[in-house]
């Protein structure tokens, strides 16, 4: 294995990526550019999908207030009403311990160190109790690669949490913590799949793609499962009728065309299964990760803001893009909002449930629908699938379960007649 | 005084300060009602152009601007008609370009910052505003009031950054005599020679000229303001103007000079020779009609005087004051409030967006609507930071320049007056 200096500095020399800056603002409407933008303005407000050249052209050519007029224009023919949704939902990390070693990652231990920790089920079924209690629609589950927790752990524990609370999705497991368990047990994915879908597991995390190029992913995640393994995993929970989000964490190593790529992969395999949901980015947050040295500083506010809007004009096959509020900051978070974003996410509980005896007043509810409201938008909840479940709601709530979500038949490119003779869950 | 040259050896075309305001629309609007209600976003018609300069029109007038947007290619002053029209209408980004046109207009994709220091020298006052958060009473628990050399020793420690300016504002304490203002001045200039002494609000003058009446003989602000200037003072900061309505005064501030005293004690300063900058503090109690009335008087004033460098749109922050209960402005907001300055005020050269009350990701982001400046690195910032405020108290002036470079401008340090020091493109 090269050396982290070797690898961060990019071994094949392409660590122009920190020399990476927008391009000047007012260049966008001069000349030969603001003819270039102009074309390629013109094909995505006429609802034409724009070509890895054209979204490369628009990244290092455009300036933010273009992206965000195009963003928008994308964001409101695919959600006419004013209407900005999230989901109130707890993340719950099971444990912290992995094997997987990505030196981005300020949250794993290794196995037998000190702070290591799995979270026994009496802890998690409480946790998921409050959830249920405050209204909540789904739990969050990721953790570590934790080399002994197999698929029956797992599967156990969504089948037990199902039957204790059936309003609760669970909505677990990353691409790479089912390929992960599928390597540890010695069978293919599609098995993992089977059994856990077989004991409830309603949705996938989009977790684990970081930057799907296998470049970038050498350099900053050398052991994780690779950019084909990510896409053929979530191909595979499509085809089992889960419904999955795509994401990308850039800001690091990457360059300009590598964050493309990532768009265009995600892109092609959404034309073939149509099973994200959504997408979200974000970008790396260097502050206090074990390579934090290695790593150029965080990106401004205004980087995430154009790769995000990008991500809304790039990706025309995908319903939902989702802001990070984590990472930005509620304030970024309402600017998405006209950057191509539709919606809030989770309101991730774990920090903000107030247990105080009869206060069912959260902070971080309160907080998502003050941002939404004064932006003008209509704060919606809905479920894992993007089917409004909110009392305000008038219409109905659809997809209201795993199955109306399923896309089996229903992607893009797989002919009818391969769908029918799939029949039931493969 | 002459008014200030917004393109110095540019294209001043529809930017003269003196020309007068077109015939003022709003006189045949029916009574304005009490607020414009939040717009509600909505999609733009589809439209297949982008806002090019030569487009600008047109994409403004699928978003119910076109009118607007004709002014502003041309120059023209807006009407606080249009300004309620801005203000109301749902398609922020648009109303951004408008602005944004203008700012590429007068500054391309310059963008100032300075390397500052704030100091306040002290926090007793007895003009119990209800947004302040931090003001106290002497004796009070976290009162303070640091006497000249101790403000010298805060300077002095920081001689080894390059700093240009010092930022000096505080609350009005009566029983502080009129030589402690003029000691202040002359302990940071023996500390800091070439420093530019940026400070005294408008509310600290009228206070110093009463001292100065009582204790000195200077029967007018122009004779305190040689004073001041002779010990040391080179600008006036902005703040202390809130909103000039009396309403709101009354409602908020009452203790506190009134709109038009503030105005007057800036005209004073104007022909004193001094540069100042103008304030406005943003959605708390205050309507839609209140705002442009403010920034209206502004305008007026500076067709008279030329003397407001930059008008800086401040957020109203609810953290421990009487007015807590409020809301805080958000995003959007902070946003649109910087393209309504940039727009209504074609008389005033630079708009900035404050970063540390903003936060960094609006004033960022600000930089496409209207603002040129973010302020600059502030050393120990108290007044918002009392009231909530959670951004850093300080950035290293790398940061600063990496921020306005990822926001798609040239980050430009200037002096306290505007002098270029420093591009980072390196062009003259």
């Amino acid at each position: 294995m090269q050396t982290h200096e070797g690898r961060l500095a990019g071994s094949d020399g392409s660590d122009g990526e920190a020399q990476w800056s927008a391009p000047r603002a007012s260049a966008a409407r001069r000349g030969e550019r603001a003819r270039d933008l102009e074309t390629i303005a013109d094909k995505v407000f006429c609802g034409g999908r724009i070509s890895p050249a054209e979204g490369l052209f628009l990244h290092d050519n455009a300036d933010l207030l273009t992206l965000g007029l195009l963003a928008d224009h994308v964001r409101w023919t695919k959600h006419p009403e004013p209407r900005v949704t999230y989901i109130v939902d707890r993340n719950i990390n099971p444990t912290n311990v992995c094997i997987t070693d990505c030196g981005f990652c300020a949250f794993y231990r290794r196995p037998k160190h000190a702070e290591s920790y799995v979270l026994t089920r009496e802890v998690i079924v409480e946790k998921v109790r409050e959830t249920a209690e405050l209204g909540g629609r789904q739990i969050l589950m990721q953790g570590g690669h934790h080399p002994y927790l197999k698929s029956d752990w797992w599967a156990d524990l969504i089948a037990d949490l199902a039957a204790r609370f059936p309003r609760v999705n669970a909505h677990a497991l990353s691409a790479p913590e089912l390929d992960h368990l599928a390597r540890i047990e010695k069978r293919p994915v599609e098995g993992v799949i089977a059994d856990l879908v077989q004991a409830g597991l309603g949705s996938v995390p989009g977790a684990g793609a970081e930057l799907l190029v296998e470049r970038v992913r050498r350099i900053i995640a050398p052991k994780k499962t690779s950019t084909d393994r990510w896409l053929d995993v979530h191909r595979k929970v499509h085809e089992a009728g889960l419904r999955s989000s795509a994401t990308m964490m850039f800001g690091h190593v990457e360059t300009a065309a590598e964050r493309i790529e990532h768009l265009e992969r995600v892109r092609a395999l959404q034309d073939q299964t149509g099973g994200f949901t959504a997408f979200a980015c974000w970008t790396m947050q260097p502050d206090g990760v074990p390579e934090q040295a290695l790593y150029p500083r965080k990106a401004t506010p205004d980087v995430y803001l154009r790769v995000q809007a990008l991500a809304r004009i790039y990706l025309d096959n995908v319903e939902n893009i989702q802001t990070s509020y984590v990472t930005q900051g509620m304030k970024m978070a309402q600017i998405t909002l006209r950057y191509g974003c539709n919606d809030f996410g989770g309101t991730m509980l774990e920090e903000n449930v107030v247990s105080a005896a009869g206060c069912k007043e959260l902070q971080s509810i309160g907080a998502i629908e003050n941002q939404i409201a004064a932006a003008g938008f209509e704060p919606r909840r809905r479920n894992s699938w993007y089917g409004i479940d909110d009392a305000r709601h008038t219409g109905p709530e659809f997809p209201a379960r795993r199955a109306d979500a399923a896309v089996r038949g229903r992607g893009a490119r797989i002919p009818a007649a391969d769908a029918a003779a799939n029949g039931a869950i493969r | 005084m002459k008014p200030i040259d917004l393109l110095p050896g540019g294209d001043a075309q529809g930017l003269d300060p003196r020309a007068p305001a077109p015939k003022a629309r709003h006189q045949r609007l029916a009574p304005p009602a009490p607020g414009v209600p939040l717009p509600t976003p909505r999609a733009l018609a589809p439209l297949g152009e982008l806002h090019t300069e030569a487009r600008l029109d047109r994409l403004a007038a699928r978003a119910g601007l076109g009118e607007i947007a004709r002014k502003v290619l041309a120059g023209t002053r807006l009407s606080l008609a249009d300004g309620r029209a801005l203000y109301a209408n749902p398609h922020l980004h648009v109303v951004g370009a408008l602005a944004n046109h203008v700012r590429e207009r007068l500054h391309g994709d310059v963008a100032y910052f300075n390397v500052n220091q704030h100091v306040n020298y002290t926090n007793h006052c007895n003009k119990f505003c209800s947004f302040c958060s931090f003001d106290r009473l002497p004796g009070q628990a976290g009162a303070f009031q640091l006497q000249p050399d101790e403000v010298a020793a805060k300077v002095t420690q920081l001689l080894h950054q390059p700093i240009t300016e010092i930022h000096m504002v505080a609350g009005v304490w009566p029983k502080i005599p009129y030589a402690y203002y003029l000691d202040l001045l002359r302990a940071v200039k023996r500390a800091r020679p070439a420093i530019h002494i940026k400070a005294f609000t408008m509310v600290e003058l009228d206070q110093i000229a009463k001292k100065g009446r009582e204790e000195a003989g200077r029967e007018t602000l122009a004779e305190v303001l040689a004073d001041l200037v002779a010990a040391g003072l080179g600008s006036c900061p902005g703040g202390g103007a809130e909103v000039f309505s009396d309403r709101v005064h009354g409602l908020g501030y009452s203790n506190k000079i009134s709109g038009s005293r503030w105005l007057e004690i800036a005209r004073e300063v104007h022909r004193a020779g001094l540069r100042s900058n103008c304030t406005l503090l943003h959605h708390h109690v205050e309507t839609v009609d209140e705002r442009l009335d403010h920034l209206d008087r502004l305008r007026q004033l500076q067709d008279e005087t030329g003397g407001f460098q930059t008008y800086i749109p401040l957020s109203f922050h609810p953290a421990n004051n009487e007015w807590s209960h409020l809301p805080a402005p958000t995003a959007v907001d902070e946003l649109r409030e910087i393209a309504l300055g940039r727009l209504m005020l074609d008389n005033i050269a630079h708009i900035k967006a404050y970063w540390i009350l903003m936060d960094v990701p609006v004033a960022q982001t600000a930089l496409s609507y209207g603002a040129d400046d973010v302020d600059g690195t502030v050393v120990e910032e108290r007044i918002y930071h009392d009231a909530g405020a959670t951004t850093p108290q300080e950035v290293q002036r790398a940061e600063l320049v990496r921020w306005i470079q990822d926001a798609g401008r040239i980050p430009v340090e200037r002096d306290t007056l505007y002098q270029v020091l420093w591009r980072a493109d390196g062009a003259g």
